[in-house]
């Protein structure tokens, strides 16, 4: 540790400005802070600080993702032996799908975290941890078979014009992963749509054995085939086609509870989110004019991004609502948009990306009314003293 | 309880070192310095040389914007230097002590003074710095009106001092002679904030003309700022007046026998000393002789006041005009190797990421290691767990980067101070200088209105 430590100073003076490589003076900044938390003190202000920083935060968000990650490479691998007909162990399936994940990972993280290390060397900051989430949340929203090229155009796309721009970590209207997705969605749909992209292998048709279907729910009941549909134990635990991460709820409910035990991520929007969802999903089993509608409102929660938009994508605290009755407001709408989107507007099968987006522009609105409310209440006060005279 | 007000919001540090309830005696240090760094918003005008010989209550300087408002020494000596900053600006004015004698201000019942009588004491003897004011948590301004007095009569902050035990302590007819001074002050109420169950100190049996109002929480609840904000929140172009407890004590001596004299219990805590426990020292001493033998090996932050608020002072410093605390804990240069990834049993932190938050009871003996590197705002909905005030702090905060005057107002900075902050400021994943934001806000704001 000390050796490592002697180096690390050794190597310094060479990164800092008029150095020979100053202008990886961020770079280097960032591997320092990664290895060791620094030993700057206080000077003004509280004396003593919290242990918590920002990499602690990121990293908890990080063992929330695990249980998500790792069944999503099993059932990576699932789908795939499926289509061919075989039937896998738990480890061969796991194996398969670790390997065929790891370059979405590895393309996720090289560009998004070169693009913030450039950034942070522009603007002479320290390289901020938000990519950490971010770089592990976008292969976990992506289709298997996504083209790597593509998926690094949509890193590029989301972390420049998404995050960059408006002054980096912390400064974003959406949210980063959510805006990858959508960059695939709209640009190249034919990749983030249909039946092919969610099984590997389906997409270029080899050794596919008759009669298996890659259609997640979502798009079976926007085709109106809903006789196919997976059980609603089936969509639970997650053996199910779909993006990597989002198909298990129980592999999600348990990063949820590190989230919530820890106190990383909002109760509040998780709640109101699966709220909205319930709410949508019971008035439209009430007003039902087609089978779509009449599907039982616990189904929503457990089919496509639903319950993976509301742990992980929704309590993104930048993107979201800021006040805390806003995001009661914030996370309630994000739930009925996502049922909303779904069932009435067979386009978009999946309604949970559009519908956080969309939230993300009105969440600066929401927190403005509701601060607007406490401004109120405080002239309100103002003028009751001024009335009444006393002083 | 009659007025009992309960907050939930907030955080109790629990740190090794709070005193025990002992006296251990009185100390008297050779020097004492007066710092106008210790009043915000304060442009100084000197009043002496070096080698100038003052007596207690002598004036060293005065406010250059109001010049009544002195700052007086607290002892009989001889000036012995003036330290400056930056730019000149002036850091203390040191005495060096001999003698006893004092300026004679001559022994009054408070009762029979008018409120422009008891102002002009205070002012000539030094003792009006300790009337502050908010909005802007500065020396209260003496054309203004008060539309009440808060004297908050306990303390929630980290190892705080025990104001029953110095009350037990201190001379009950100086605290009730002091109450009636203050008391003049305002055609308001006097507001005695006590903690929720702290009937029994024989001191407030038979006080009138008081308003005696119950708080209970974590900290801040101590916190005068947070006790007007639910008692009677300033509104703006009104200002509410508070007073320590100590200084009220010294008032009520001022005016029982007529001199300055600035005495009162400090309790010294922090892990890194020996022994803690209370001194009696007069106010603006070096802390030095209290620490002779007492504190451990090894680098150490030495804190007029408590961790959150409080000043750094060197080992030979000197203890601030509004303080009863000092603190002594460890310094934190030093590099952790993967410190954010362990799983951190014995970290001390509001947050429930590490191992530490499954013991409740520990007690924990933190350094000054900021844990980490500045970042924008991040994380929303923390700052507010700890913040008993019906104000957004981070909009608050974001509104005062801005300089967005307006705004400001809207969202309360009028009742706010520092303090009030500073626990945000603890918590602060992003590490970000609250304190010193809320302060140039106030700063600005108050520049804006005058």
């Amino acid at each position: 540790m000390d050796f490592l430590r002697k180096k690390i100073d050794k190597l310094k003076p060479q990164f800092t400005k008029g150095g020979k490589f100053e202008k990886l003076q961020s770079v280097f900044e960032g591997f320092e802070a990664f290895l060791f938390v620094s030993d700057k003190v206080t000077s003004k202000g509280s004396h003593i600080r919290d242990s918590i920083d920002l990499k602690r935060t990121m990293t908890v968000v990080i063992i929330a993702l695990v249980p998500a990650l790792l069944f999503g490479c099993y059932n990576t691998g699932l789908q795939h032996f499926r289509s061919v007909g075989t039937d896998p162990a738990l480890f061969q399936a796991f194996w398969f799908g670790f390997i065929k994940l790891l370059p979405l990972i590895i393309v996720s993280y090289v560009v998004g975290l070169g693009i913030e290390f450039i950034a942070a060397q522009i603007r002479g900051h320290e390289i901020n941890e938000g990519y950490l989430v971010t770089g592990l949340l976008i292969p976990l929203i992506m289709p298997i078979d996504v083209p790597l090229w593509m998926l690094a155009l949509a890193v590029a796309f989301s972390v420049i014009l998404g995050k960059e721009v408006f002054g980096g970590t912390g400064m974003n209207v959406f949210n980063p992963a959510l805006l990858a997705r959508a960059f695939i969605f709209f640009s190249y749909p034919g990749w983030m749509t249909g039946d092919n992209v969610w099984t590997e292998g389906l997409t270029k048709g080899v050794n596919v054995i008759d009669g298996y279907s890659g259609a997640t729910p979502l798009s079976m009941l926007a085709t109106g085939d809903v006789s196919n549909l997976p059980s609603f134990m089936q969509m639970f635990v997650g053996t199910i086609p779909g993006s990597v991460g989002e198909t298990s709820v129980i592999a999600i409910l348990i990063g949820a509870a590190i989230l919530l035990i820890t106190g990383v991520g909002s109760w509040k929007i998780m709640l109101s989110v699966f709220a909205g969802g319930i709410g949508m999903g019971l008035l439209l089993n009430a007003v039902s004019v087609n089978e779509y509608m009449e599907l039982p409102f616990y189904y929503h929660l457990a089919m496509g991004g639903f319950a993976f938009g509301a742990v992980f994508m929704a309590t993104d605290p930048v993107s979201g609502a800021q006040t805390e009755r806003g995001k009661w407001i914030y996370g309630f709408l994000i739930g009925v948009l996502s049922v909303l989107i779904r069932v009435l507007n067979p386009a978009y099968p999946e309604g949970v990306m559009l519908a956080i987006l969309l939230m993300n522009v009105f969440a600066p609105l929401i927190d403005y009314y509701v601060v607007q409310a406490n401004i109120k209440r405080r002239l309100k006060r103002a003028k009751v003293t001024l009335n009444t005279g006393v002083k | 309880m009659p007025g009992s007000i309960k907050l939930k919001k907030g955080f109790d540090i629990r740190l090794e070192g709070i005193a025990e309830r002992k006296i251990a005696g009185t100390v008297s240090p050779a020097l004492f310095g007066v710092k106008p760094i210790d009043f915000p918003g304060l442009t100084p005008k000197l009043d002496v040389h070096i080698g100038d010989s003052v007596e207690a209550g002598s004036s060293l300087f005065h406010d250059k914007l109001q010049p009544e408002i002195k700052f007086t020494s607290p002892v009989s000596g001889k000036v012995v230097s003036i330290d400056r900053g930056d730019r000149r600006k002036i850091l203390e004015v040191v005495v060096e002590k001999s003698g006893n004698s004092a300026v004679d201000f001559g022994k009054a019942d408070p009762d029979k003074l008018s409120e422009t009588q008891i102002k002009e004491v205070l002012l000539r003897s030094g003792l009006w710095p300790a009337v502050r004011q908010r909005p802007y948590h500065v020396i209260a301004n003496p054309n203004d009106h008060p539309k009440s007095v808060f004297i908050s009569c306990f303390d929630t902050a980290p190892l705080a001092p025990d104001y029953n035990f110095i009350l037990e302590n201190s001379s009950g007819e100086h605290f009730r002679k002091g109450l009636k001074a203050v008391s003049k002050l305002t055609k308001g109420k006097v507001n005695l904030v006590l903690k929720h169950g702290d009937a029994g100190n024989k001191v407030f049996e038979g006080i009138g003309g008081v308003e005696i109002s119950y708080f209970s929480g974590p900290h801040p609840a101590g916190n005068v700022g947070v006790q007007i904000h639910h008692l009677d929140p300033v509104n703006k172009g009104e200002s509410v007046w508070y007073v320590n407890i100590q200084d009220v004590i010294t008032i009520g001596r001022l005016f029982a026998e007529g001199i300055y004299r600035p005495e009162r219990l400090i309790a010294l805590t922090g892990s890194e000393v020996v022994v803690p426990q209370y001194y009696k020292m007069v106010s603006g001493g070096s802390i030095a002789p209290m620490l002779e033998g007492n504190v451990k090996d090894g680098g150490l932050r030495y804190i007029s006041g408590n961790v959150l608020t409080g000043t750094k002072i060197e080992r030979n410093g000197y203890l601030g005009f509004y303080d009863s605390q000092v603190t002594v804990i460890p310094e934190g240069n030093y590099f952790e190797m993967f410190g954010w990834a362990l799983p951190g049993i014995g970290k001390l932190s509001y947050s429930r990421t590490f191992l530490s938050s499954l013991f409740s009871k520990k007690k924990y003996k933190p350094d000054t290691n900021f844990h980490g590197g500045e970042r924008a705002f991040v994380v929303t909905g923390l700052y507010e767990k700890v913040f008993p005030m019906d104000i957004y702090p981070m909009q608050l905060l974001k509104a005062i980067i801005a300089q967005d005057i307006d705004m400001m107002e809207n969202l309360g900075i009028y009742e706010v101070a520092e303090e009030d902050f500073a626990l945000c400021e603890f918590v602060c994943p992003s590490k970000i200088e609250i304190q010193s934001i809320v302060r140039q806000g106030l700063d600005l704001i108050r520049k804006e209105m005058s």
